[in-house]
């Protein structure tokens, strides 16, 4: 009975830490989001961040973005040529980015990437006081540090999404028609008739927008809520990336549950 | 030291950070335009001190004033427009280690003014001409000893133009030199200013030669308060221990425990403990 008891005791403090840790994240991003004029008023700031979050995250989008595109030609062909239908190779690399892989994987690329690195960037200001500096200053740090971040990210994800979605299409390309053979017209072609704007290629914009607002508020509240030490900022750092991870993947699926079931 | 004299003000505090308490009805207040050091152990919560008056902790009993206002009853714009009359130097500076020294010292200015740009460059330039580093106004924060990281913070506090001065620990890690510069800057910017400033250290002999005053804080309370004089000639065991940095006294060596021979018996047999 004791046993169950303490399982029943833990699982209860742990949905109760859960809930009030939402609360928590909640009020800081309306926090955030109230005192976001400052990007605007100051662009430069927003700048900054889009750079910090959206350029430095580049290399990886873009190198990664190219070997998913080759490896769906290969397979996409492989499996293709069982039914005499390499020709639609392009609709299949293309209408996976778009819809699905260029969003998820960009999104978990991102929050690896950038999302870790705004919540470092956050934590080790607090570690090191200096968010209290700025507080101490009457500078508003969810102001001038932390709404330019979100934002940053927010807009820089979906770009990312874009940009690997491009270089998946270009990797598709050249391993199943340079490299193989596979005629270019119908590689382009089919992929034109067959990818439609508004349902694949907005619905994946969505769904990298979802993904940005999510990731980054994660990151800089994981940032802020870490606890001022070394081994604090490491485990928010790592919090970052699983959370944001799991919340991509599920955010996906229910994105994908109202956006894609039954439309055909 | 007469209370009417006293900018700050912290009267029937009550403070706890979760369980632990800190202070129990602490009063105590700061004279205007004197220097005051708080001295006592590790915990006895000078940096509390600091912060309350800062407003970046509230108090669960009692009120932190600031002249006629109520530091801890502040609304969020009040703390602000408080906090642009207060300066701070934290323990290590607290630079933005993204930003070089010029432009740690204009952060401020730029953020709270609107001065155009060539006359931030020659405020902060005075500010580093004041503590002794307009040579530096290009180094990165990493490329500074902590002596010096700790004047470029100290600039940086004084870029408004404070009425009030806060120091957490200025003397901490600090040379033999560093310590007389950071002493002497201390005094000199508050008799050239006409500021207020309050100052938290464990280090004797350095705030000894600056203050005007000392508050001896232990067990969440004033125990001691008076000149440098008046503690270096005070009879008050707790006051002797600690200004003569005595290892055992009214403050003991040994954290409260069993007795060491009970204690020791674990070792040679009995498991009962």
């Amino acid at each position: 009975m004791t046993f169950f008891r303490q399982i029943l005791s833990r699982l209860g403090r742990a949905t109760i830490n859960s809930i009030w840790r939402l609360g928590e994240a909640s009020v800081f991003m309306a926090r955030v989001v109230s005192r976001s004029s400052i990007v605007l008023r100051r662009p430069r700031l927003l700048v900054a961040e889009i750079h910090f979050a959206g350029v430095l995250s580049l290399v990886i989008i873009i190198v990664s973005g190219l070997f998913v595109g080759l490896v769906l030609g290969l397979q996409g062909y492989e499996t293709l040529k069982r039914y005499g239908s390499t020709g639609a190779v392009g609709t299949l690399v293309a209408l996976s980015l778009v819809r699905e892989l260029g969003p998820v994987v960009a999104a978990l690329l991102f929050a690896s990437r950038a999302g870790s690195a705004i919540t470092a960037k956050i934590g080790i200001m607090k570690t090191t006081e200096q968010l209290s500096a700025m507080e101490m200053m009457a500078v508003d740090p969810h102001a001038r540090v932390v709404a330019p971040m979100f934002w940053g990210g927010f807009i820089s994800m979906p770009l990312l999404a874009a940009i690997f979605s491009a270089m998946g299409i270009i990797g598709g390309y050249l391993i199943t028609v340079v490299v193989i053979g596979v005629d270019s017209g119908a590689f382009w072609s089919q992929m034109q008739s067959s990818v439609d704007f508004h349902h694949d290629i907005l619905n994946g914009v969505i769904k990298s927008v979802v993904f940005g607002a999510a990731v980054s508020a994660i990151a800089v509240y994981e940032g802020y809520a870490s606890v001022p030490t070394a081994e604090g900022v490491s485990r928010a750092v790592t919090r970052t990336v699983v959370t944001s991870a799991l919340a991509v993947l599920a955010l996906d699926f229910v994105l994908t549950a109202f956006m894609f079931t039954g439309a055909h | 030291m007469s209370k009417t004299t006293d900018l700050i003000q912290l009267s029937a505090v009550n403070f706890a950070y979760g369980q632990s308490k800190i202070f129990r009805n602490l009063d105590v207040g700061f004279a205007a335009g004197k220097v005051t050091a708080i001295m006592g152990g590790s915990g006895s919560g000078k940096t509390t001190i600091l912060k309350l008056i800062g407003g970046q902790v509230r108090p669960q009993q009692g009120s932190v004033k600031c002249e006629a206002s109520v530091v801890n009853q502040m609304k969020h714009h009040e703390l602000f427009a408080y906090r642009k009359r207060v300066g701070m130097l934290f323990q290590f500076g607290a630079l933005f280690t993204d930003l070089n020294v010029f432009d740690n010292v204009a952060f401020p200015l730029r953020e709270q003014t609107s001065l155009p740009e060539v006359a931030i460059r020659d405020l902060v330039l005075m500010k580093l001409h004041a503590v002794g580093l307009r040579g530096a106004s290009s180094l990165m924060p990493a490329q500074l000893s902590g002596g010096m990281a700790r004047r470029v913070a100290l600039a940086r506090a004084i870029a408004l133009d404070p009425s009030l001065m806060l120091y957490d620990e200025p003397f901490t890690g600090l040379d033999p030199i560093s310590t007389a510069i950071t002493g002497n800057l201390i005094r000199t910017l508050n008799d050239a200013l006409g500021i207020t400033s309050i100052f938290v250290t464990h280090d004797i002999k350095a705030s000894f030669k600056v203050a005007d005053e000392v508050v001896l804080l232990s067990r969440g309370a004033v125990t001691a308060r008076g000149t440098p004089s008046d503690l270096l000639e005070s009879k008050d065991p707790l006051v002797r221990q600690f200004v003569n940095g005595e290892v055992d006294g009214p403050v003991p060596f040994h954290v409260p425990s069993k007795p060491y021979q009970e204690d020791l018996e674990v070792g040679m047999g009995r498991t009962d403990l």
